[in-house]
């Protein structure tokens, strides 16, 4: 059988790939952050370790659908140029969150771009709103509630079951714990997000006509994908790793560990119920129910104020970028939308490249005009004196 | 509302998550305490036998989760 359009389906395997790589880079926070500001691991250990267990995960299951956005737009308008303006809706959204240090969901902000693109290709009837409500916006709002109260509960039981130990034992034996259940979350975000870019690079194959409308995934998109998302995973999104592991609560081992397992947990027992939520989401969430439940932690509540606009931002955003893309793919062909995501990562990077965040300096002390934080009154001025404070998180600079 | 929201599957996932996602540190936490809490050696500075077995205990179910979840993921529970 012949490709009908074989130009087109190589830039959006491309673009699916690149989507691929935005999202391990993202999400290596959401299982690693808590063991990289405990420093139970080091930096790069600690995104080797997630990079070897997302490709893991990527292999280890393979019940892919050749879905995109299902029960959320209308399956009968996703045409290849709307996959590709999604795309690169989830990618600009995906390196704009990473550039300001927020955690958000790599799922929504693909739904959010095919969204956008539907829109723009056969209007508001090609959305089906009930399902965008039930599916994506209120599970943005339910997952951290759910996962706050499940890893403040852990963080309140540990804290209290182990509260005459000495410190220095706790730190020690938690730490096996924290990095046993932040792996677990890795490999179950390798199973999950690997698979999507695996569907969607086989929608585009059977779309274009490139392999039977009944096939399973070829290896090579397997192997693509599951390095694709090792190597954006390797590669660290640390602006998002210091937001999570230093930007919302000061961590400890014991907190880390409730933080993870209650992550892990409701990730998996999310899926199994079939009431999917975000993995970054829920992992932020814990992260602040592991403050909430330690007698004595403050939680910067306005750095997670933040987030959540974000969230809530996420698919209108990305929309708008998926409709634009749509645009210029009308009027310029699909070359112009490359060039249009050529344009924003260079220009994004180059942003971030003002003030760099990487293995060395992730685990500074957050300071008062940190980009996500809210305001100067709630950080403690302290942690911006000049003297040993100060000059000692300088020193460090291999990140122990 | 209630048709936007599964509150069936929501609530499993609530009850459960608590169940395991708490449980589970918790338990690691009693293995921690079983050999770490101050009074836990004896004055050879050795573990008793019961701290060590219960230890082992709550370490092995521990760990015995995480082969049954590493298994749901591969079986595909997802």
């Amino acid at each position: 059988m012949g490709v009908t359009e074989p130009v087109l389906l190589v830039i959006v395997v491309a673009t699916a790939l690149a989507f691929d790589f935005t999202n391990g880079f993202h999400d290596t926070g959401n299982a690693m952050a808590t063991s990289i500001a405990t420093r139970a691991l080091k930096p790069k250990q600690a995104v080797i370790l997630s990079a070897v267990l997302n490709a893991a995960g990527a292999f280890l299951s393979l019940t892919v659908a050749a879905t995109i956005a299902k029960g959320i737009v209308d399956a009968g308008v996703v045409t290849l140029p709307v996959v590709l303006a999604g795309l690169v809706g989830g990618i600009v959204w995906n390196l704009v969150t990473w550039l300001l240090g927020i955690p958000s969901s790599s799922s929504h902000a693909l739904v959010g771009g095919v969204v956008g693109a539907v829109l723009a290709a056969a209007g508001t009837s090609g959305v089906l709103w009930t399902g965008l409500v039930s599916k994506v916006l209120l599970p943005a709002l339910i997952a951290p509630v759910v996962a706050i109260g499940v890893a403040a509960v852990a963080t309140r039981l540990v804290t209290m079951i182990t509260k005459d130990v000495p410190q220095v034992q706790n730190d020690r034996l938690f730490r096996w714990g924290q990095i046993g259940s932040a792996s677990l979350v890795s490999l179950a975000h390798g199973t999950n997000d690997a698979q999507k870019s695996m569907g969607i690079i086989l929608l585009a194959l059977i779309a274009a006509g490139a392999v039977p409308s009944d096939a399973s995934v070829p290896l090579w998109v397997i192997i693509a994908c599951a390095a694709a998302m090792a190597l954006g995973t390797y590669t660290g999104g640390w602006r998002v790793i210091r937001t999570l592991g230093k930007g919302l609560v000061e961590l400890e081992s014991r907190q880390g560990m409730a933080a993870e397992t209650s992550s892990a947990a409701v990730i998996m027992l999310s899926s199994h119920f079939g009431y999917s939520l975000s993995t970054t989401h829920v992992a932020t969430g814990s992260i602040l129910g592991s403050g909430v439940g330690l007698r004595g932690a403050s939680v910067r509540w306005g750095v997670a104020g933040r987030m959540a606009l974000a969230w809530l931002v996420t698919v209108p955003a990305a929309a708008a970028v998926g409709a634009a893309c749509f645009g210029v793919d009308a009027a310029l062909g699909a070359w112009g939308v490359v060039g249009l995501l050529l344009v924003a990562c260079i220009g994004i990077v180059y942003r971030a490249s003002k003030r760099p965040v990487h293995a060395g300096n992730v685990n500074e002390p957050w300071g008062a005009d940190e980009v996500v934080a809210g305001s100067v009154v709630e950080h403690d001025p302290s942690l911006l004196a000049v003297g040993p404070q100060g000059s000692s998180a300088h020193v460090d600079e291999d990140g122990r | 509302m209630s048709n936007y929201v599964e509150w069936d599957a929501l609530g499993q996932v609530i009850l459960v998550g608590l169940v395991v996602g708490a449980g589970l540190p918790a338990l690691f936490a009693v293995g921690v305490r079983m050999v770490a809490s101050p009074d836990a050696r004896d004055e050879r500075g050795e573990l008793p036998m019961w701290r060590k077995a219960s230890a082992g205990a709550a370490f092995g179910a521990v760990a015995l989760a995480i082969v049954a979840a590493v298994a749901a993921i591969a079986a595909g529970g997802h």
